[in-house]
Formats: C-alpha cells, structure tokens, sequence
C-alpha cells in the first residue's frame, strides 16, 4: 500500500510537473480572443473597484475585440494568490502587483520581460517617471513590469487644530515638526492629560514601520544593501529609527497609544475627530472623505526635509505596477491591454478616480492640478526613492518591520531603546537576512 | 440476552463451512474493503500528499529562487533543519522562543479551559431550571467565527478606548493608568485570556456528555454511605471521566499548540515577541520571507514534537483509562 501511494505521487508530481514545464515557455497567442486580469484592490472597496475598472475595459473590448475577465483582489491576498500561481504555472494573462514586491518576484522567474523592444510597444521608457521605473526591476536587470499608479508620502496637517495652537505653517524641517507637535500637543479637557497629539502613527504595523525607518534613514543617506550584501546597521539607519521612536518617546508629540494602531483607518479616525494634527502618509485621494472630512479643513504639504530646503529623501515610491505572467497564451492582447491601461487617457481616468499619481510624464497636468496631486508629482520628481531593489525586499521589509515595530511598542511603556541596543539588533538582522536568502 | 445467544452459534458455525469451501468465505470478507479501497487511497492521498510534500519541501533550499521551477529546487539534505535547529543563531533561537511560548500558552489555556468547562458542566449536571439556556449561552464563544470573536477582544483590550482598561482603571481603580493589553508581556495574557474564552465551551461540552453517561444511582448510592460533593466528584465523576479527558486534553493539546487565528487577528499580523506563537513563527518564515524551505524544516519539527507528544501521552494514559 505504502509503495503504490508512493507511486500514485510520484505520478501526480510529475503529471504537474510536466504540465507546468511545457507552459514555462516565453508566451505564446493560442488564445488570442481572452485574458484574464488580476488586479490589485485600490479604492476601498472591491465594488468600488469593479465600478471604476469595469467601463474602462469595455472600452477596450469595444476597440479590440478582446473580452477580459476582470478578478479585482484585496492587496492582503494578492501576493499568496500570486505565489500559487507561479507554483502551479495556472495564473492569469496580467497582474497586478504591489511595486515593492517587483524585484523579489521578478526572482522567481514567472514573469515576462520588458525589453526595449517591448517598451516601444507601450510608447517607450521615457514616457515613464525615472523613479518610477526602478521599480520595475533588480538594480541593473530588465524590468519585468510596468508602472500603473503611484503615491508619495506626504504630510497632512488639519487646518483647525494649526490655527487654534497659532501654528501658521506646515513644518518644512524635522526639527520644526517636532517644535510644531509640542505646540499641538494639548490637554482639552482640562484632566491633566493631553488628548490631542501633534502627530499620529500607525504603530502596530510592521510594514509602515518599516516605511518610515527607511525615508528617515535615507534621508541621512543610510544604504541598507551595499554591492546587493545586507547592511542595515549604517550610523543613519540607527539615527533614523531614533527619530521616529523619539516623536513618541523623547519628543513626546505622539500618543503612546498610537503603538496599537494596526490599521491607518485608526489615524484618519484621530485626525478627522481632531484628535491628530499631523500624519505623514501616502497620497490618500478621496479617502478621507470617508471620514467626513473636506478638502478645505486639511492641507497637503510635502514631508519635511533635514535641512531647510533640502531636497533629501521624503519617501519612497509606492504604488502599483502591472506585469505579464511568462505563460500567457495572449501575449499580444495582454500588451495590446497594458498599452491602453497606460495610454494617457486611462491613467487620468484611473488615477484620478483612484486619488495616486499618474507614472507617465504625459498624462494631462490639467487633471492633477490640487495641492495634493501638485506636493506629490513634486515629491515624485525631486524626492522619491524606490525601496531597495534586490530579491530579499520581503526579507529586508518583514524582518526590519517587527523589528522597529517591537522598539515603538517599548517606547510606548516608557523604555525606547538606545541607540546601541538599536545598531545591534539591526547586526544581528543583516546577518540573518545575508544567511536566509 | 436472548438476540447474544442466536447469534453467537452462527458465528461459530463458519470455521466449519469454511474447512470444505474456503472460497466464498474468502471473498465474503474482502469485498466491502474492496469497495472501500478507491475512498481509502484518496482518503490517503489528501491527507498524506501534502505532507509528504511538506517534508520532501523540508529537504530542498526552496525560496523564490525556484518557486516557478520548484521541482528543480536544490537538495540540501538537513540543511535547513541544522539553520533551525541551532538555537545559537538568529533563526533557531527565535524559533526556541516561540516553542516555549507556545508551551506555556498551550498549559495555561488547557488548564483554565479545563477547570472552567468542568466546573461549568458539573455545576448544571443537576440544574433544572434555565439548564438550556445556560448551556446555548456558554456553547456561544465556540460558535462564533473566528474573526470577529477576536477583533471584538481587540477593541475590548484598546488602550484608550477599551473597555477592559474602563473597567479597571476608572471603575474599580484597579489600576492608576490605563494598561497597554495588546503590547509586550500583557499581550501573552491577553492572547491566553481569548484563547480561554474561545477553547473552554469545548471542555464543556465534551464533559457535559460525558456527565450524561454516569448512572444517577452511583451518586444516589454515595450519598448513602455519606459522601459530600467534593468526595463524589473525586470518587464518581473524575474517574468516570477519564475516557472522555483523556481525549479532550489531547484534542485542546493539539488545537492550541497550533494557534492561529488568534494572535492573527489580534495583533493584527505583527504579534509582539513576548507572545509570538510557533505557528505565527512558521508562518513568517514561510509566506512573509519566502523562505519555505526553512518554513517547512519547522513544519516538520513541530508535526514530529506533536507526534512524540500524542504518543507518549496515549502510552502513558491508557492503562490509568483502562484501569478505570
């Protein structure tokens, strides 16, 4: 019995295996009439995101004959449903994906080159934001995806709780948002404890830790692989992970217990109720008229910078990129669609009714023209970096995430770290990351 | 009595029969196994393949490397196993951390589910009045999904809004300052406090059946001779118990050495060191750092600890079960 289950999986196994194999080519046109299209979850709702997505490619359909079958995804499961599809060699003709996540798939294999040859398909690279671009590959490879839709961190600062503590502009520097949190920071109702904070964070979660410890290291131009080797424990690294555990250790300007938030719903619930004065967050669009909030009641202001004027790091480029996996069998449709998703016309409908910023340098400034879209096209162009480009993003993210995100759960019950205990740990996580990958 | 004497000659009678015609008895008794067979060798195959598979993963150096071509994913013997198994470097010492977590999370939550759910059923073994009802209100934790069990307990547990530091701090001044339960080391108790609350229905349950089974007049008889409840319950309950305990521990034993959902949701994907669970762990290894070789080597360590665990625990329990 043992034997012959053995061999009933040896089988199967290799039935799989041969499937897969033959379909790991380069891809071909057997199917030329269908695709199938997975794309990322970028409105709050996946309703919404059929609503917005669904007209535009009808009119895709309309011009090209091809019927696409829409699955639109929440990013939560968008990276698993993306591994099973590169074990099983069954996915779909494009995908979406988040931008950070490019270079580690682009590891695996799965997905399609984009050559020159390719590019001048879609109007060529330079139609493309430079940043943009590096997130579509490894340092010095081919890219294998292409840019959709971008955000910038970007400093959001209610108008009513500035006016009322005599703040009369958005901090330019980090040592005036720290000067402008003191002054926002305030007891309201007279109990002797503060209520309003200068600034909220979402604490709890290890990727948004790990955002700002690498904008803030940047910043001071810490680099966290040297020659595609881990070194994450540069003096700015440490310094830059200091900062942000002083705004609530030290500088005492956030809630200590903003280290629960798990979720950035949190902060724009504090800040709508005027609970927050300040958040540093991606490009948010419409989203805080969820919460009630009109445009006039909050500013958009760019992060603030080192130096007065500085044109240091304010952020990294996020977003979201769309790739082709290797095994299509529509290889010209699946371009055909990435050409229209990037034609002008489609990224200012998309971006604007997604609130992020278009990648392509053409697409019609006319549509982009308020505070936020100007703060963040500027960010953009003169102060985004993409997150390290080498195949252990997800290592460097997830390993460096927990590690910021336990330090900020200390601080909030009064013990934040030293700066050696910091250096150390980071040591400690480098190696690790240098032995996993 | 009088069904026991039929049957038994016609049992017996076969051996005689089957000395001249061995053939009919023969294929009498294998077809139903034959018929059973294809559902067995499935049954095998779903249960057993993704096993196997999980342990062949073990041996090769799977990351994302190979993922598209896993097949060709290079063997590295125990590799994997020596990285987490040496507790000297960073990922073994983390993955030592979590097993003894997850022990002393796994020992409490038993022990307090256990004590509750029997306390629980032997309070309402000779309830009248409103026994069903308590019975539906007690079964509610068990029935609930999951996620919105848990989420619930994490408003619950807030800092700042929560209702547990309300009730602590400004209603029975327990506390001076409003507690973080979700952060640090309140957050292993916090994880042990849902655990209880979401297992012990369970207990419960299980033990209210196994009440049922134990004849009235035994405790009839106790009270007779002069036992008090205490006695009785040491005397008759207990060890008329212990074929259903002995399962039950094992089972809350299983389930809760492979705790998920809980700090899952919870912490809302980041769960704070001192309460980091062996399968949060795994989970990390494998899905967030892509590194699944490594993730299946700690698969297969816990799948053979739980092993060694459940076979000692049914050698060392069953002539005490037996006994009684």
């Amino acid at each position: 019995m043992g034997a012959r289950l053995l061999a009933v999986i040896v089988a199967a196994a290799s039935a799989a295996a041969a499937l897969t194999g033959c379909q790991a080519g380069g891809g071909d046109n057997a199917n030329p009439k269908v695709l199938t299209y997975w794309a990322s979850q970028q409105s709050p709702s996946l309703d919404r995101d059929k609503q917005i997505l669904e007209p535009e490619l009808r009119r895709f359909t309309e011009r090209t004959g091809i019927k696409v079958e829409l699955e639109v995804i929440p990013f939560t499961d968008l990276l698993k449903r993306i591994l099973t599809a590169t074990t099983s060699g069954k996915g779909p003709d494009l995908v979406n994906l988040g931008n950070t996540w490019t270079p580690s798939l682009q590891a695996t294999g799965a997905l399609l080159e984009w050559d020159g040859a390719m590019m001048a398909k879609i109007g060529g690279a330079d139609r493309f934001e430079k940043v943009a671009l590096k997130t579509t590959s490894a340092e010095g490879t081919t890219p294998v995806a292409v840019p959709l839709y971008t955000k910038v961190f970007q400093l959001y600062y209610n108008k009513k709780l500035f006016s009322e503590a005599g703040v009369s502009r958005p901090p330019a520097t980090w040592a005036e948002l720290v000067d402008a949190g003191k002054q926002l920071t305030r007891d309201t109702t007279g109990d002797g404890k503060p209520d309003q904070w200068g600034l909220g964070l979402r604490g709890q979660a290890y990727t948004t830790a790990l955002h700002y410890a690498y904008i803030l290291g940047s910043a001071r131009g810490a680099r966290y692989f040297t020659g595609g080797k881990p070194a994450f424990d540069s003096a700015e690294a440490v310094s830059g992970i200091e900062q942000y555990l002083s705004w609530m250790g030290k500088d005492r300007i956030v809630n200590p217990s903003d280290a629960e938030n798990a979720d950035w719903a949190d902060v724009y619930e504090a800040f709508s109720k005027d609970r927050v004065a300040m958040m540093l967050v991606q490009t948010l669009g419409q989203t805080l008229k969820d919460y009630g909030l009109s445009e006039d009641r909050y500013g958009v202001a760019p992060v603030p910078a080192v130096t007065p004027g500085g044109k240091d790091v304010a952020s990294f480029l996020g977003g979201t990129n769309v790739a082709i996996f290797k095994n299509t069998d529509n290889l010209d449709g699946a371009t055909e669609l990435v050409r229209f998703l990037t034609s002008v016309g489609e990224q200012t409908v998309l971006n604007t009714a997604y609130g992020t910023i278009p990648p392509v340098k053409d697409a019609g400034d006319a549509a982009f023209q308020t505070d936020e879209a100007k703060v963040a096209r500027q960010t953009m162009a003169d102060r985004a970096i993409p997150l390290p480009r080498v195949a252990q993003e997800a290592q460097f993210e997830t390993l460096l995430g927990n590690a910021v995100t336990s330090w900020l759960a200390a601080t909030a019950t009064g013990k934040q770290p030293s700066a050696e205990q910091i250096r150390s740990e980071l040591a400690s996580l480098s190696q690790r990351v240098a032995s996993g990958g | 009595m009088s069904i026991r004497t039929d049957v038994k000659p016609e049992t017996r009678r076969p051996p005689t029969v089957s000395a001249t015609a061995p053939a009919p008895r023969r294929r009498r008794t294998w077809t139903p196994y034959l018929f059973l067979l294809p559902a067995l060798a499935l049954e095998l195959v779903v249960h057993f393949g993704p096993m196997l598979a999980g342990l062949v993963m073990s041996l090769l150096k799977l990351t994302q490397y190979q993922l598209a071509r896993w097949w060709e994913a290079p063997w590295t013997g125990f590799g994997n196993f020596e990285v987490v198994l040496d507790v000297d470097q960073p990922v073994g010492a983390s993955l030592l951390s979590s097993f003894l977590i997850t022990l002393a999370f796994t020992v409490i939550v038993i022990a307090a589910s256990w004590v509750m759910g029997t306390a629980a059923a032997v309070s309402l073994q000779n309830a009248r009045v409103g026994r069903g009802v308590l019975r539906t209100l007690f079964l509610v934790p068990y029935a609930l999904p999951a996620f919105a069990a848990v989420i619930t307990w994490r408003f619950l547990f807030q800092r700042d809004n929560g209702m547990v530091n309300h009730v602590l701090v400004d209603q029975l001044g327990v506390l001076d300052e409003n507690a973080f339960f979700l952060l640090g080391s309140n957050a292993f108790w916090a994880q042990c406090v849902v655990a209880v609350w979401r297992l012990w229905p369970f207990a419960f349950l299980m033990l209210m059946a196994g009440l049922q089974s134990i004849p009235g007049e035994l405790y009839e008889a106790g009270t007779l001779d002069g036992a008090g409840p205490w006695r009785q319950f040491r005397e008759i309950t207990l060890p008329l118990l212990a074929p259903v305990n002995q399962v039950l521990v094992l089972v809350m034993f299983l389930w809760t050495f492979k705790e998920f959902e809980t700090p899952f949701v919870l912490f809302g994907g980041s769960a704070p060191e001192q309460a980091r669970l062996i399968n949060v762990e795994i989970y990390q290894n494998s899905f967030v750092t892509w590194n699944f070789g490594l993730g299946a080597a700690m698969s297969a360590v816990l799948l053979l600890f739980l092993l060694l665990v459940t076979g000692v625990y049914l050698l060392a329990t069953r002539r005490k079960v037996h006994e009684a």
